[in-house]
């Protein structure tokens, strides 16, 4: 589903302050994998959704969504494939908008944009239905501005708006970082509730140890830029978080240090 | 005095189109683009040059707007493709307009005088009517574009200023929205100053002078009597505002002492004063809400203090 061959990308090239984000990542993403990502602060796991969703372009390599070779293609032309919820809770959704205005524009997803009217009744009615989902009567405020939500319903309806439409591929990166625990709980159940419900393939970085083990079908560990270990289902299911911890000392051959690590 | 608030209000809706484009860069786009001082001219000079060579009066309105729309995808242009900061994008273009409107015009001034224009028939009818007229005319581009602004790409358009990451995210190319926003704007105040230049007989290079001032004036005007909280209402205080700001003007200039040269300083001041209060007013309640919290945590650690 999803395919990165040889992606390298390097910040400020030649200069003192070279930095290497990645080098040489590969990893392939079969269709309904729910792929969790760890590693030490500046492992690279940013630039590595950044490449993905064509925030940043590889200096080298190649991304491949469905076969079809995208990394050429801007930011806003890969919507039509992936969909995207940000750590920080304010940059998923348009304040100043309704949350009903906020679904509209995500119903259109990589779809042209005309003069058709947005919020019609019948994308009303679906936008409904969608909000009962998340439990938390965001239905009954379609016409409040999103800026007057708390971070955590914020970040509730950005992980509504990129997956109600089914995009081919979900990327995730510490989506619940900077909400309370009782928040941030929410939204994690909601995210295994929803991805598993669609299948969606989906790529989540997360610095909650016990997290990246209870999600999803398969782990990865970055360092350093690399892609250093790749965890399959089989040996996931009873990993605890203090042999994942080992795992990543014996691999790296230092501490995994995150200043936002939760152990679970 | 009467007469000279009827004059105003009629003045105040034929500006209130200048300053809709105005609130689609200063308010939705959050793009501060002074091209209008420019496009402003642009629009009165193509239609009154048209006119004055005998083209159809509303064919040369017409004409007015699509060079206003022009102008401002140029500076959308600049700034988006050619990465020049939008402040100078649009000085850049306000400046090559100058000369580009000489160049339409011939000269620097047109006049339309004893000539048929869209506007010379409601010259000849009483106030009233023209007011009724121009009201509804106004209202009905008001209307049109609430309505854009409610359509998907009018949703990407407002999304474009409010959050660009996020719509770019789900598929807009905000470069394109930025440029349609600009164009559109400069097209409603080309369209005004083409009105303006047959409800006031001629067209001269200078009379875009402040423009983007006035514009913010009214929208803010209009912000301050009835909010901004939906689109709709947003786009009739800037009507109002615009009407406002027309009718202090006729009155400020029955003020003896004051000079009609003084009342761009005045409009300035009103700016300034309105965007600085709120910003005071802000940071005034943060700190009385600052002061409060700490009084409360400090009381809340000296009674555990207490209890221990
Ligand atoms: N725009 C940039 N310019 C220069 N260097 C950058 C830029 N973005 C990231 N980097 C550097 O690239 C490296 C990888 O950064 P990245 O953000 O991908 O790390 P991360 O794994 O997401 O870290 P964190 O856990 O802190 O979020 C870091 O060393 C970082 O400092
Ligand atoms: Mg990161």
């Amino acid at each position: 589903m999803l395919e990165l061959t040889k992606v390298s990308k390097l910040f400020n090239p030649g200069t003192p302050n070279e930095k290497i984000a990645l080098m040489d990542a590969n990893l392939k993403l079969n269709p309904g994998d729910f792929v969790t990502v760890i590693g030490s602060n500046g492992a690279g796991k940013s630039t590595l959704m950044n490449i993905i969703s064509g925030v940043l372009k590889p200096d080298v390599g190649e991304v491949r969504i469905a076969g079809e070779a995208i990394h050429h293609h801007p930011e806003h032309a890969r919507s039509r494939w992936i969909g995207r919820v940000f750590q920080d809770p304010m940059a998923g959704t348009a304040p100043r908008m309704t949350i009903e205005e906020n679904l509209t524009m995500a119903y259109k997803r990589g779809q042209r944009r005309g003069f058709g009217w947005g919020a019609t009744a019948k994308r009303r009615a679906i936008f409904r239905e969608q909000l009962q989902r998340l439990g938390i009567g965001l239905e009954n405020r379609m016409h409040a501005k999103v800026g007057l939500l708390s971070g955590g319903e914020r970040q509730a309806l950005s992980l509504l708006m990129s997956t109600f439409t089914k995009p081919q591929i979900l990327l995730l990166d510490e989506h619940t970082a900077a909400l309370d625990p009782a928040r941030a709980e929410l939204i994690t159940r909601l995210t295994d509730e929803i991805v598993r419900d669609m299948k969606l393939t989906t790529l989540m970085v997360t610095h909650n140890m016990e997290q990246a083990i209870r999600l999803g079908n398969r782990l990865i560990m970055m360092d350093k830029g690399r892609i250093i270990l790749d965890i399959p289902q089989e040996k996931k299911a009873d990993l605890t978080v203090a042999q994942l911890l080992g795992e990543f000392e014996r691999i790296s051959g230092h501490q995994l240090s995150d200043d936002r690590i939760v152990l679970g | 005095m009467l007469a000279s608030i009827y004059g105003a209000i009629v003045l105040g809706l034929l500006y209130a189109l200048m300053a809709l484009g105005v609130y689609i860069t200063f308010r939705i786009l959050d793009f501060p683009d002074l091209t209008v001082d420019g496009s402003f001219v642009t629009g009165g000079a193509i239609c009154a040059t048209m006119i004055s060579n005998g083209y159809n009066p509303y064919l040369a309105t017409l004409a007015g707007f699509a060079g206003g729309v022009i102008a401002g995808i140029c500076t959308g242009l600049l700034h988006t493709k050619g990465k020049i900061n939008g402040l100078l994008a649009g000085i850049l273009m306000m400046i090559a307009l100058y000369s580009i409107n000489i160049r339409i015009m011939g000269s620097p001034n047109v006049s339309l005088l004893n000539i048929k224009t869209v506007v010379s028939p409601l010259l000849d009818e009483k106030i009233g009517v023209y007011i009724a007229v121009a009201g509804v005319a106004v209202l009905l581009i008001k209307a049109l574009l609430d309505l854009f602004l409610h359509t998907d790409l009018g949703l990407a358009l407002r999304a474009t200023g409010d959050n660009a990451r996020m719509i770019r995210s789900f598929g807009a190319n905000t470069d394109r929205t930025k440029i349609l926003g600009i164009g559109l704007s400069n097209g409603l105040v080309a369209l005004s100053g083409a009105l303006l230049a047959q409800h006031g007989g001629y067209t001269d290079v200078n009379m875009g002078v402040g423009m983007i001032v006035i514009g913010l004036a009214s929208v803010i005007i209009g912000e301050a009597i009835f909010g901004m909280r939906r689109v709709w209402i947003a786009t009739l205080a800037v009507v109002v505002g615009s009407i406002v700001y027309r009718i202090v003007y006729a009155l400020a200039l029955r003020v003896e002492w004051f000079d009609s040269s003084d009342l761009k300083l005045i409009t300035a001041v009103l700016v300034i004063i309105a965007l600085v209060i709120p910003q005071v007013r802000r940071a005034m309640k943060q700190k009385s809400v600052a002061r409060k919290r700490t009084l409360e945590l400090l009381g809340q650690s000296a009674g555990k203090g207490g209890r221990a």
